[in-house]
């Protein structure tokens, strides 16, 4: 600090010393600069280091604000992929060098067979092979994942493999797996004795021929009925069959259902447990009930939904003997546990900011406690516990792994709740990973993704802004 | 069974409302205000009673399978056996990875908003905004970000640019003088291994695999052209960048807690008291040095309760993981950035669905989710006691 050097003393001495002679002339330099409003010069030396760092700190903040907005962007541009059809130019599928092995080339498909087999209620079971980093001659399995990169090569022959290199038990073999659109239901499983030409192997392959006939969806598509089961009109989520049925429609009604089921069963207990340790609990109590949901706050969903398909299932199935084991009424059950602590704290939090003198009036003018919790806090509190139930719902509205592994995973339309049921978020975890980039299917997926973001994000941008307006003005304004 | 319930309960509702017409008014009163605040306590009660059986529950299972060893070997038999260490190690690597990324830039960006940017101006409240919703909106998204965006578009890029670097490199190489190509422009497959070997040794000593491939296509012996060779490693090239990778899962989670960061650091950097900052500046030091000196190392226990919730929260979310790096099963640890991981989360996830045996492997799910709930809460606590000890600090100034 001893470098900095004090500028202004150092001006205000010298011309002090030059006009020294009387005091009336010091007097009346300090009255004329005083008069004039003549600007100090501050002592600030320009520090090169210092600049720069501020500049850094402008420009971190400036990109991780700018990697915020890029979310917004992101999900919303990538959903347009659902509207346009694939550009496919004449790709040359890779084969995966027959020669080597000479074995049989085998064709498994995953996607269409654990829809299938979900909507059973059944696990689903996909065989993987062990995978290991190393390679070993011979033994070589490539997963193929369909033909990403064609766009940017332009018509090139181009190969996208992951790289991963895997031993199977059936030594000798080639598995290929190939991802994305293929209709496997019309050519299951096809052994395909792979020719070796001279340079190389060109083969179109069957995905790309079926990518080449799938049609764009469109908005209105999406919103109608898309199917007919005994001449009934009805909405149906099949994304992978021969002609892929894409309808928000059963996914919307899974989502709301397993939501509306979870506020039901969260909101009461969570504003009456918040109200009891606001205005009733000793303070030894407080204590414990806080830091207890507290913990439950930091419960990991998948843990949730693990606890649910486990024991909760069960427990369900035989209370009230239902067909589905999973189904959306456990799911809902699992919401409640995630979104109790939501509700109950933002509840607390209300709650605990009307004033003290209200409560204390209302007690003076002798009501009892309770009618004081429910007719004197609760309505001053009312628009931090409406924000908290809007939270809740946005958080169960875009809860994933709860949604997939207690709900059923079964894209089923009915007023039951004791059917399975496949919910927005579900859906996307479920599917994303084996899905062709940037094809159709990938497009509405992330759709469905922008869908999630907007509901949320309206959500909160609305309990945000209500519980400003309304409760701001209500404890200060007044 | 739930009917008769259903009607009992109706019932008894009915009853009531008739027999509380017939007292008086302070009598009702009474009533209700034990009827009420003991509904209040049950329901209070029963959260925090239903939470103690959660993880009692978890524990007793899970108990069977909790050992050293569990925690040390990686799975095995088809994942019906062994233990989880990969799965530990990949979500502390993702864990770390996320929190060298994100809590830097969630720091500064919250000096920023605090320090810099001006209070009330349009942008500063809309950034604020911006984090706020941020944080409720549904971590999917994040993935899905995270794959449109880091894989699909940065990924993607790095590889073309990579590809490039390679193939040029290559055309060099088999341009130089000496190179077998240098005569016919012809060359057979061992030379070429031989030339590749010896000028990019680090990267085609992993691809013998191809050259093997080359030279059988041409035949094994025969010359193969330049044209030919350089078309065919030029498909070859495999994707470094653009597929799910350690990196993207860690810079999607970084993403995800940002909001958690920026929060905690700038409610951190709002309690140091003003006189402090004050009387900083009034002692000729400048801004920077202000927050250099004076508030981080205030706002260091903010930091550090946002770095572990952070945490926390990084290591038990999956969904954002699930299409940008996680693996089902992987004997080995992650080597680099662009390798896939093992995460306890999925690991559940996996065991619980996807698995072949559900019944067989129930204790290692339990076991798995008792680590999975022990490592949360351990961080999970960690940093209420901090905070609390934060909260403290501002009551005393007070």
């Amino acid at each position: 600090m001893e470098d900095i050097k004090y500028n202004n003393e150092v001006f205000e001495k010298s011309e002090l010393e030059t006009n020294s002679e009387n005091e009336e002339n010091v007097n009346k330099i300090k009255i004329n600069r005083f008069l004039t409003h003549k600007p100090l010069k501050y002592g600030k030396k320009f520090y090169f280091g210092e600049f720069m760092a501020e500049n850094v700190i402008r420009i971190i903040a400036l990109f991780s604000i700018c990697s915020i907005l890029a979310i917004f962007y992101y999900v919303f541009q990538e959903a347009t992929y659902a509207f346009k059809s694939p550009k496919v130019e004449k790709v040359k599928a890779e084969t995966t060098e027959p020669e080597n092995t000479g074995g049989e080339l085998k064709q498994e498909t995953y996607g269409a067979s654990s829809s299938e087999s979900e909507s059973s209620g059944e696990l689903v079971q996909e065989t993987y092979g062990s995978p290991s980093k190393k390679e070993t001659d011979g033994e070589l399995v490539q997963e193929t994942y369909g033909k990403t990169s064609t766009k940017e090569s332009g018509g090139e022959l181009k190969q996208e493999t992951y790289g991963k290199t895997t031993t199977t038990s059936d030594g000798g073999e080639l598995v290929q797996e190939t991802y994305g659109t293929t209709k496997p239901k019309e050519n299951p499983g096809p052994v395909v004795e792979m020719s070796s030409t001279e340079g190389e192997s060109e083969q179109m392959s069957n995905s790309e021929e079926n990518a080449n006939s799938e049609k764009p969806i469109d908005f209105v598509k999406i919103m109608m009925p898309n199917d007919y089961v005994d001449n009934k009109p009805t909405y149906v989520w099949q994304p992978i069959s021969e002609v892929p049925k894409y309808s928000f429609i059963p996914l919307f009604i899974g989502a709301l259902k397993v939501t509306l089921i979870g506020l039901l069963f969260a909101a009461p207990l969570a504003i009456l447990a918040a109200i009891f340790t606001v205005a009733f609990a000793p303070k030894w109590l407080k204590e414990i009930i806080k830091p207890a949901i507290e913990i439950l706050a930091g419960f990991p969903s998948v843990v949730i939904g693990f606890f649910c398909l486990m024991t909760l299932a069960t427990l369900v199935q035989s209370v009230f003997d239902t067909t589905f084991r999973l189904n959306s009424f456990v799911g809902g059950l699992g919401m409640a546990m995630a979104v109790i602590p939501i509700i109950y704290t933002i509840t607390e939090d209300a709650l605990s900011a009307v004033p003290n003198y209200m409560r204390f009036a209302s007690l003076a003018l002798g009501a009892s406690r309770w009618q004081t919790a429910w007719k004197v806090l609760l309505p001053a509190a009312a628009p931090g516990v409406f924000a908290a139930l809007i939270l809740g719902f946005g958080r169960a509205f875009g809860e994933t792994m709860i949604a997939l592994m207690a709900t059923g995973n079964a894209a089923l339309v009915s007023g039951n709740i004791f059917e399975s049921v496949r919910t927005m978020a579900a859906t996307i975890g479920a599917e994303m990973a084996e899905v062709e980039f940037r094809s159709i299917h990938y497009g509405v997926l992330f759709l469905i993704g922008a869908v999630l973001f907007a509901v949320t994000f309206s959500l909160n941008a609305l309990a945000e802004f209500y519980v400003r307006k309304k409760l701001m003005k209500k404890f200060q304004g007044q | 069974m739930a009917y008769i319930i259903l009607i009992l309960l109706i019932v008894v509702i009915v009853a009531v409302y008739f027999f509380k017409k017939k007292l008086s008014l302070t009598q009702n009163k009474k009533i209700n205000e034990r009827f009420f605040v003991s509904l209040t306590g049950l329901s209070a009660v029963f959260i925090i009673v239903f939470i103690g059986y959660l993880l009692l529950h978890i524990f007793l299972l899970g108990k069977g399978s909790l050992s050293w060893e569990f925690l040390t070997t990686p799975p095995k038999d088809g994942l019906t056996g062994g233990g989880i260490f990969p799965a530990i190690v990949g979500t502390s690597l993702l864990v770390m990875i996320m929190s060298i990324i994100g809590v830097p830039i969630g720091t500064i960006t919250a000096i920023y908003l605090v320090e810099y940017a001006k209070e009330n101006s349009i942008i500063t409240k809309s950034i604020r905004f911006a984090v706020n919703t941020l944080a409720g909106v549904p971590s999917i998204v994040f993935g899905l970000f995270g794959l449109g965006f880091f894989i699909g578009v940065v990924g993607k890029q790095m590889d073309v640019v990579e590809a490039n670097n390679r193939i040029s490199k290559m055309e060099r190489v088999f341009e130089q003088q000496g190179s077998p190509f240098a005569d016919d422009g012809k060359a057979t497959g061992t030379e070429i291994q031989q030339l590749l070997e010896k000028n990019d040794k680090e990267y085609w000593l992993k691809q013998t695999e191809k050259i093997k491939i080359l030279t059988e296509i041409y035949g094994a012996g025969n010359p193969i052209p330049k044209a030919g060779a350089m078309k065919f490693f030029k498909e070859r090239i495999q994707p470094n960048w653009g597929q799910p990778s350690l990196i993207w899962a860690a810079l999607t989670m970084a993403l995800l807690t940002l909001p958690v960061v920026i929060v905690s650091v700038e409610e951190a950097i709002k309690t140091i008291p003003r006189d402090l900052r004050e009387a900083s500046l009034a002692l000729g030091a400048t801004k920077f040095m202000t927050i250099l000196r004076v508030v981080l190392p205030g706002a260091l226990p903010g930091i550090l309760t946002g770095t572990i919730l952070t945490i926390g929260r990084g290591a038990g979310e999956v969904a954002p993981i699930l299409f940008t790096g996680v693996a089902y099963y992987l004997p080995d640890l992650p080597k680099a950035a662009t390798s896939q991981f093992m995460h306890l989360g999925y690991h559940i996830y996996v065991l619980a669905t996807q698995s072949t045996n559900v019944d067989l492997t129930k204790s290692l799910q339990y076991a798995t989710t008792f680590v999975l709930l022990a490592l949360t809460f351990v961080l999970n606590f960690t940093a209420v006691m901090i905070r609390s000890k934060i909260r403290r600090r501002v009551g005393n100034n007070n």
